[in-house]
Order: C-alpha cells, then structure tokens, then sequence
C-alpha cells in the first residue's frame, strides 16, 4: 500500500545488471573510470546524432541484460523514455528487441520514474525481470531545445551541459545486487521559474517537495542514508535545494551531493554542472550501483530531478514546472 | 502562502543567488574581436579599392561583406566560428559574420533532415527575424520619406 | 591611422553587444535585431554618414551598416521611383548581403556537417 507518496517494496526487487555507455567528454570527466564503455566519438559510427542515441540506448539495454546473465526472453518489459520528442531513442532501440515496450517520459527524472514502476511490478510479482533504461545526448538535445551546435554563441553561467550517455538496469524478482527498499513519487512542482537557461532553479523546489514528503512517509532523517543524491539540480540548484530545505528544518550535511554538480571536472568548464537523463543514469549505474554492490554504502537515496519544459510552453511564457521521484537502494543483505 | 507571492519571492532569492560572474574579461574580449574583425573589413575594402580604383565606394563596400560573409561561413562550416563566439560573445555576433553564422550554422545543423525540409526550411530559423523586422523597418522608414 | 578609429569605434559597438548579452541574457536572434533596428534609425534621421565617414568599416561591418543600408536604400528608392520605392529599396540595397549569406550557406551546409561542441 501507498503511504503518503511512498511505496515499500517489501518483496525486495533486486538490481541484477547495470550498464552504462557514455561519450568521450564524460569519459574525460570525474566518474571517467567506472563506466562500463565510453565512446570514442560522440556520433558512434551513425549518420545522426538522433541515431546515435538510439544506439546508445541499444547497447545499454543489451548491456545490462548480459550483465544480469539473463536471456532476452526472460525479460517482460522494457521501461524506458528520454528527452527526445515522442521520445524516439527509447522506442526506435526498443523496435530491436522481442520485448514488450513502456515508454515514459519524466524528463531528466526519467531513470527513477522507470526504477520506480519496475519495482512494484517486481514487487507485486507481476513481472519477473523488467528493463529499465534512459538516454540524453549532448547533440540532440541542444538542437531540440537551445540552438545550432555551430551558432557562435556564449553559454549563461547557470546553465548546464547535457550529458552524452545512456543507462540501462535489470530488476528482477530473484538474483543478487542492490535492492529497491521503496520509491516516493514526486509532484509537479512549480515555483514560476521561467529562464531556460536555469533548469537547477526550476526543479530544486521539485527536489524539496519529493525529499519532505519522502522524510515524513518513511519516518527518517539524512543521517539515516549513507548518500543522497539529487539528479541534475547542478551546482546552483544543489545550493538552493540545501537553502529551502533548511527553511524546512531539515539540515543535508556531507552526504549530500547532485551527479550534475560531480560529473564534470572544473577544468571541463560546464559552468553548472552536468544535465539531462543519462546525467543521473550513469552515476547510478557506473558508480552508486558498484558502490553499493561492494556494501561500501549501505542505504542510498537516489533523487533524479526533471525539469518538464517544452520549447512551445516557454515561448509562450510558461514558466518551468519540475519533478523528482526517490528511490532508495540498500545494499544486499547477507 | 499565495502562490503569486511564493513565485515572486523565490525569483527574487534565486536572482540574487545566481553566481557574479566579472564582466571585464567577456567585455574586453567581445572588444578586441569585433575590433579586429571590422579592421580586416576594411583591409579587404582597402585592397579592393586599391586593385580596382575606378569601383564606386558602394560596390566595394558591398563586395567587402560578401567576402567577411563567405569566410564566416566557410569558417562555421570547419567548426571554427563557434569557437570564436564562445571566446568573444558579442565580438562576433555583432559584425555581419555574426549574420552569416547564424544562417550557416542552422542551414549546417538541419541538413540531416534534407535539403528542402531541414536545410532550406530552417535555415532562416535566428537569421529570419533579423531579415523580417529590418525589412519592415525599411519599409516604414521609407513610407516617412514618401511624405516628407 | 583611420584603422585605429576603425578598430575602436568597431569594438565599442560589439562590446555594446557583449554588455546587453550580459545584463539581459538576450539570445543571439534578439542581438542582431537590435543592432538592424539601430541601424535603420541611424540613417533614418541621417546621421549614419556622418560617423560612416571617420569610423568606416567600424560601422559599416556591425550589423548597424546592414540595417542602415536597408534604410538607405528605400529613402534612396522613395525619392527616384516613388512609392514603388517603399517596397523595392531596402531589399535591393542589401541583396548582396542576403543572397551571400544564403548562398554559401547553401554551398557549405552540402559539404560540412555540425560538430558536437567540445
């Protein structure tokens, strides 16, 4: 049963396989090491960028199903979703495969909008193993929301850079790895933020809402996690989460951080940080999951935020509504 | 708390949060770039006049920004120009380079999608309101002029 | 020693550009309409040639001289063919300019492809 805006996954969904695939820049970033492949050009060998993020996607799907050592029969669903219109990355890779397909849209939320329905269908033994999976890609995103890659314009300093990559899990009712504990799902949260360029600003507001009610269903507080980490609020947005939670009494110490914030190097000058679906995918998949998998964390609250912007609402006038769904992971138990 | 005043007060917070960035380096790099810029301009003015002494001043003004226009083009084509605007800004967005990036960067970023429906469809996409409003501008202007 | 007037006068306009993109974050699009719509008032109350005449390629390669070439063009038009002139002048005037841009865009978009930025 729901409590609040929680659900307790009480049959614990298992995380059998996690694969990710990132671009060169990434590759060059501060989670360099723990990706499972990195691509030497960020086009992969396609005509498109579109159809590279599709391929992307495709090896992230088959990636994980191989590490999970299952077959593509035994899989029942495949979640997935990105930030393309009609998102086209998810259900062209899916076409590939004999499985049945899901496609979500939760914006850069997206990998814990599909964690969070895999669970309860684990969890309510609907399903035995569903495939979860997201994708961004630098190129692609910014022809379909800001300009031309070789328009000589000058980035705003709270903007930040959609990560190229993609990320695939299984979750399955049997099998060893970290386990789902339970999913908050988030509201759209909208504070009238308005300027595209300061996606951390619209979806903090997003983060706080999600993080509150996640603390009042479960009873607990942040000591209680051994890291929590919000999707893509960057490094202003992370700051401001901090600002509006203190507003609510709640105090983020050092086991606070946002993949956005971490992704990139300094030296990479991405300004705010790291954006876009595969932002939060990849630092789950490559780093927490392998973490956590070592038991070197015990409890993980993984936050991803999304902000659901559309170019038409924005030209309009629209401000930018945000979302952000948690999940806790816990390591296996012995 | 009204939802009108809550939007309000965190736009207030977050503008004030937004990091301060110093204007100088951007200021003085958009500065030097567009300064460099126009004086290739009129070398190339300076040259044409010097090869071809009998062309009027208007013609050779026109013949100099085919040539800025064609090398802000070739050099948006190689990757170039980009690099430039992100180091200059305002430096090479405001020379009419600047124009002609715009229209070979969108007409370069759409082609995928072919050559009627990507390319010559968006190419206008930043470059089309600078054409419709200076036309209609001159158009204005030139009805005052039919009456005064 | 004019190119010293060029270089100035050219600077302290696209730097005019780079205080208006930091103050208002006004995208690319927006800059250069400004900038046309300068133009076009500059040689509208004809004062255009006369900072044309020190500050030459300083104004006439911002996007001002384009904009004050449309202008010029119609009043120019309006006063030898009339009314037929309001319509013809300011796209005659900057034709070149136009069909350049388009024109080797044209020829470029079919050999080069957008690179991811780095």
């Amino acid at each position: 049963m729901m409590k609040g805006q929680t659900i307790f996954f009480n049959n614990k969904p298992v995380i059998t396989g996690a694969y990710s695939i990132v671009g060169p820049k990434e590759g060059g970033g501060n989670f360099g090491e723990y990706f499972d492949y990195v691509m030497k050009d960020d086009r992969f060998g396609e005509e498109t960028y579109e159809k590279a993020e599709r391929k992307m996607i495709h090896q992230a799907i088959s990636g994980a199903i191989e590490k999970s050592k299952i077959k593509v029969a035994d899989i029942d669903l495949i979640l997935a979703g990105d930030l393309l219109n009609q998102i086209i990355s998810s259900s062209y890779a899916a076409r590939d495969f004999d499985v049945a397909f899901l496609g979500i849209f939760g914006a850069c939320s997206t990998i814990a909008e599909s964690l969070a329905m895999a669970g309860c269908l684990i969890n309510g033994k609907q399903c035995k193993n569903v495939v979860c999976s997201t994708s961004s890609h630098f190129s692609t995103a910014e022809r379909q929301f800001r300009f031309p890659l070789e328009l000589g314009n000058q980035r705003p300093p709270t903007s930040q850079w959609t990560v190229t990559g993609a990320g695939g899990l299984v979750v399955s009712q049997k099998g060893h790895g970290p386990v789902l504990a339970s999913a908050t799902f988030g509201k759209v949260v909208d504070w009238g933020i308005k300027d595209v360029n300061n996606m951390g600003a619209a979806m903090a507001p997003a983060a706080m809402d999600t993080m509150l009610a996640h603390f009042r269903d479960t009873g607990r507080s942040p000591e209680d996690y051994d890291l929590i980490v919000t999707g893509d609020l960057g490094k202003l947005g992370s700051e401001i989460l901090i600002d509006l939670l203190e507003d609510n009494g709640i105090k983020l110490g050092l086991n606070y951080n946002d993949c956005g914030q971490m992704y990139f190097t300094r030296k990479q000058a991405t300004l705010c940080g790291g954006s876009g679906c595969a932002c939060s995918a990849t630092v789950l998949n490559a780093y927490i999951i392998k973490k956590l998998i070592k038991k070197e964390y015990k409890r993980v609250l993984f936050m991803p935020t999304g902000a659901l912007m559309s170019t038409t609402a924005s030209q309009q006038g629209d401000s930018i509504p945000g979302v952000c769904h948690a999940i806790v992971l816990e390591c296996e138990e012995e | 708390m009204d939802r009108k005043k809550r939007d309000q007060a965190y736009n207030k917070y977050v503008n004030a949060k937004i990091p301060k960035t110093r204007p100088w380096p951007s200021l003085f790099n958009s500065f030097w770039v567009g300064g460099v810029i126009c004086c290739l301009g009129q070398g190339i003015n300076d040259l044409i006049l010097l090869w071809f002494p009998q062309m009027a001043e208007q013609s050779a003004w026109g013949y100099t920004l085919i040539v800025l226009i064609f090398f802000a083009s070739f050099l948006t084509g190689i990757g170039v120009y980009d690099k430039i605007g992100k180091f200059a800004g305002g430096g090479s967005i405001v020379p009419i380079t600047g124009f002609s990036n715009s229209i070979s960067s969108a007409a370069l970023e759409f082609k995928n999608e072919g050559i009627i429906y990507g390319m010559c469809v968006k190419m206008f996409t930043i470059a089309g309101p600078v054409i419709v409003v200076g036309v209609v501008a001159s158009i204005v202007v030139g009805i005052i002029y039919l009456f005064i | 020693m004019y190119y010293l007037w060029v270089f100035l006068i050219g600077g302290f306009i696209c730097m005019l550009g780079q205080v208006l993109i930091i103050k208002t974050n006004i995208t690319s699009a927006r800059i250069l309409v400004t900038f046309v719509l300068i133009g076009v008032f500059l040689e509208a109350i004809g004062v255009f040639d006369y900072i044309s005449e020190f500050a030459k390629a300083g104004i006439n390669v911002p996007i001002i001289g384009f904009g004050a070439s449309l202008a010029k063009g119609a009043i120019s038009a309006v006063k030898s063919k009339g009314l037929i002139g309001v319509f013809t002048g300011g796209l005659e005037a900057t034709a070149g300019g136009i069909a350049a841009a388009v024109g080797f865009a044209f020829l470029f978009g079919l050999i080069f492809k957008a690179r991811t930025k780095k």
